[in-house]
């Protein structure tokens, strides 16, 4: 990856040169949607194709657009240059003004803002944490590891009941021991708790890693280390819906947004684990169905004509069955059969009987 | 004995004179509130000076003249310069109730029957007590006449008060002043707005007029010619009913059916009055006295099963396109005018014709809903909007393609006056107090009609103007736009402001198709902009 400063202000002066010689600015985005992306069977990754956007300042349709990735831009430079790091919120504020003699904001809400910069990043070819911008932290991970931070030595055993919060940015970060058989990355904050509470990750010798909601780049850019750097499998616990498929597909394949910039994160190594449509009548949890609405069942045939997944007969047994179900359920509905029971009895036996998705 | 109770009834049974009766129905002649009263005094007035003046092809100068005396009491004089009335004429004119020279005839005129302003009088004799005062002379030659009128209610006969010669400095003309219970207020049903729609559809008349705050309003003639007089024509078969039919047989001076018919009707020769007679099955020589109900009924009958050709239409006389639009822009300014006359038609056997009229932007306020203004021969109807044909073919016409906002149901809105008249022989109203165009379908297709035409020219006038500040709004889009881009782009590639500010401008100025909307681009744009939200609507899509 060349040096993000100089990408940017290359970007710049291309612009600038095509100006004074009169031709009209012209930035060519790629497109970031389904119907631009393909799947490199060979790598396994979903990859960005070549179709572009055209963005032309003296377009009235796109001048505004114009502006905020020329915006988000010089922002991102002076970042660089100052040294300091800024969120996606900051850089909102950073941007967002009204334009004299006009009504018109340069931006108006947030989305607008992370919209632009990732235009940047698809124009540029930097990630976003390359540029200076991180998201939230939002996640958490536990387990017999000892990294190092920014000088600091950190001892993920020694995190209180919080555990170690994971940075948007972890390519600093030094690995300096790590005693584990594998990971385990959950959706849900609570499980991790529960986890974490019954010191699943010391009696099995692996990390636990959550996020809050969506699966952050950080968490995603961890996983991938952990997994590449130290071989370990990571398997993945989710919700039995079509939404905890899609985080499997995005952790292993990559996803549509970040298509760009899949080979740094995606997992090879990742398996579904669970809660798949066997464990429900494995563990009893019929009981505890959650009836589709529409919503649910356009997404889950969404995932199942994923090229990835056209395949995969293991995958497509699953969908099936979901669709026969034509319902949902919880990790948690685990906890009926006892507070305990995922980490004492489900997730032993699923990983000592490898019963998971690949 | 007792006598049968019918003969004490009978005691209590006698004549209720038409003046008694109006004293206790007031509403069916537009005196229902005080605020009504006003206008419909001044109304009755204007319409009888113009009508007048129209008449004697004189070019009609109307003063009105409201003061206010306290306690609700208002004086309204109102003054023509038209040919007068002869002396013995005024008592029955002014103060006896239908009295009238147009009730009896098919011709367009504003008034029609004889009631307005002796309803007038009435009232202010009910509510104030004092007579009517009217001044009038018929040349320089003759003297002026001057009369105090008050209406006898029991025998529906003048009664007069003072009846001399004095000088007056008019050549011709009358002048009338009432002393009436009334209430003033501007806006849409006052006074103020009736002068003023008058003027619209007057373009002819000068008309001067001092309101009860003392403020003077001129609205002078937009034309110095007056209209072609209306001619008289006979009643056409079609628009004759049971009544009218009897009491023309019996008032005819014809000695045969047959004469009767050809004579007293429009577009009946012998062959047609015939053919009338045959179906039936009436002789051609009887005498018309001679008829009996069931004659009558069956021949009634035998009218609507013969085709008869339309009655002759040269008889009305509309405003015309280029008056009608001269009136709408003396008295309402807007940046664009036109008006539609549409070809005469018939309904019931009676012509009439449908003019339209629009005043579009200006100040009119843009997201209320437009203004309408009705006319029936001239006279403006200010009441019952709800209720009158115009209004109807006003809401079933689909104003979206020229570019107004209309809900289901309702009238437009936009920043729109839209005029429209009737004029005919014989205008039908949905009552006696003349406030609404009755419901023909043949009226409210003709209205539609006009609309439609009208809003076309709207519509391209509307969208022109529209692709104009288009245009301009996506020129001064990317001035304002420039110095942020040559900002953004000067911090990024190290390049002067200013330098790429300038060069950014002259793209602007030399190539106007630069600011064309690229459509090709906004295909693409659109396509994108819906896959994401579809992945966003089915959720779990995009990462953080």
């Amino acid at each position: 990856m060349s040096k993000p400063k100089e990408t940017i202000e290359e970007l710049g002066k291309d612009l600038a040169k095509e100006v004074l010689a009169g031709k009209q600015p012209i930035l060519n985005v790629p497109i970031r949607a389904l119907t631009n992306i393909t799947f490199n069977k060979k790598t396994a990754t979903l990859e960005l194709g070549n179709k572009t956007s055209e963005r032309n300042f003296f377009n009235v349709a796109h001048a505004k657009k114009f502006l905020q990735t020329l915006e988000v831009a010089a922002v991102s430079k002076e970042l660089l240059e100052i040294g300091k790091h800024a969120s996606l919120r900051d850089v909102f504020y950073m941007v967002k003004r009204t334009i004299p003699n006009t009504k018109i904001n340069v931006v108006d809400d947030q989305p607008e803002s992370d919209d632009a910069i990732e235009d940047l990043e698809v124009l540029t070819g930097l990630s976003r944490e390359n540029l200076n911008i991180n998201a939230n932290k939002m996640g958490s991970v536990a387990g017999h590891v000892i990294i190092e931070d920014k000088g600091d030595e950190l001892d993920w055993s020694r995190m209180g009941s919080g555990g170690w919060s994971i940075p948007s940015n972890v390519e600093e970060i030094k690995f300096k021991k790590v005693k584990a058989k594998y990971v385990i990355y959950m959706e849900k904050q609570a499980v991790w708790e529960r986890l974490h509470e019954d010191k699943f990750w010391d009696k099995h010798d692996c990390v636990i890693v959550t996020s809050q909601g969506q699966t952050t780049r950080g968490i995603r850019r961890l996983l991938q280390r952990l997994s590449e750097e130290h071989n370990l499998p990571i398997y993945i616990l989710c919700d039995n819906d079509p939404y905890g498929y899609y985080i499997y597909s995005v952790l292993k394949f990559g996803s549509i947004n970040l298509a760009h910039m899949a080979e740094t994160m995606t997992l090879r190594n990742a398996k579904y684990l669970g809660i798949t449509a066997e464990d429900v009548e494995k563990y009893g949890l019929k009981k505890h169905l959650i009836a589709f609405k529409d919503v649910d069942m356009k997404r889950l045939e969404q995932i199942q004509n994923y090229e990835w997944f056209k395949d995969n007969k293991a995958w497509q047994k699953q969908f099936k069955l979901m669709k026969t179900m034509k319902a949902k359920v919880e990790i948690q509905a685990l906890s009926s059969r006892g507070i305990s029971f995922i980490s004492e009895k489900y997730l032993p036996e699923k990983i000592k009987n490898k019963d998971w998705i690949e | 004995m007792t006598k049968p109770i019918a003969e004490e009834l009978a005691k209590k049974q006698k004549d209720i004179s038409v003046a008694e009766f109006f004293e206790r129905n007031r509403h069916l002649l537009g005196f229902d509130n005080k605020r009504k009263a006003l206008l419909t005094v001044v109304k009755e007035a204007v319409d009888n000076a113009l009508d007048a003046c129209e008449e004697a092809k004189m070019l009609p100068e109307v003063s009105v003249q409201i003061v206010e005396m306290g306690n609700d009491r208002f004086r309204i004089t109102v003054e023509d310069n038209g040919p007068g009335i002869v002396r013995k004429q005024i008592p029955n004119i002014f103060a006896k109730l239908l009295y009238g020279s147009k009730f009896h005839t098919m011709k367009q005129a504003r008034g029609q029957q004889g009631i307005g302003i002796s309803a007038a009088v009435l009232y202010a004799q009910l509510t104030t007590g004092r007579p009517a005062k009217i001044w009038s002379r018929i040349s320089p030659k003759d003297p002026a006449h001057y009369y105090e009128l008050h209406i006898d209610t029991q025998k529906n006969e003048p009664e007069i008060i003072k009846d001399e010669e004095i000088n007056w400095k008019k050549e011709h003309g009358v002048k009338i002043e009432l002393d009436i219970d009334a209430a003033y207020q501007k806006g849409d049903q006052s006074v103020d707005s009736y002068l003023k729609q008058t003027a619209i559809a007057n373009p002819h008349a000068t008309i001067v007029y001092t309101n009860p705050k003392a403020e003077q309003l001129i609205f002078p003639r937009a034309a110095d010619k007056l209209p072609k007089e209306p001619t008289e024509i006979k009643p056409h078969p079609y628009g004759v009913e049971l009544g009218i039919m009897l009491k023309m047989l019996k008032n005819t001076e014809c000695r045969t059916l047959q004469s009767f018919l050809t004579q007293e009707f429009s577009r009946v020769g012998p062959g047609t009055a015939k053919e009338i007679c045959d179906k039936a099955g009436l002789f051609t020589n009887m005498k018309p006295g001679e008829l009996q109900l069931p004659h009558v009924e069956k021949m009634v009958e035998a009218i609507k099963n013969t085709k008869i050709i339309s009655p002759s239409t040269d008889c009305i006389v509309p405003i015309g396109e280029a008056l009608l639009e001269k009136g709408l822009r003396k008295e309402v300014s807007a940046e664009f005018y036109t008006a539609v006359s549409r070809s005469p038609d018939v309904y019931k056997g009676i012509p009439f014709v449908i003019e339209v009229a629009l005043a579009y932007g200006g100040t009119q306020p843009a997201d209320e809903p437009i203004r309408l203004l009705r006319f029936a021969n001239r006279v403006p109807l200010l009441y019952q909007q709800g209720a009158c044909a115009s209004t109807k073919s006003v809401i079933q016409t689909n104003w979206r393609p020229y570019g107004l906002s209309q809900s289901q149901g309702a009238l437009p809105a936009g920043p729109l006056t839209i005029v429209i008249s009737l004029v005919s022989v014989w205008p039908s109203f949905t009552s006696e107090a003349k406030e609404a165009i009755a419901h023909y379908p043949e009226i409210i297709k003709e209205m539609k009609l006009a609309l439609q035409e009208v809003g076309r020219r709207l519509g391209s006038y509307v969208n022109k103007k529209r692709r104009v500040a288009d245009q301009q709004e996506r020129v001064s889009i990317f001035e304002n736009y420039i110095p942020e881009v040559a900002d953004a782009l000067s911090k990024l590639s190290g390049v002067g402001k200013e330098k790429l500010a300038d060069s950014l401008r002259k793209m602007l100025g030399k190539n106007k198709e630069y600011i064309q909307a690229h459509k090709e681009a906004h295909k693409v744009e659109a396509k994108e902009k819906k896959d994401k939200e579809e992945q966003v609507k089915l959720g779990g899509f995009e990462d953080e």
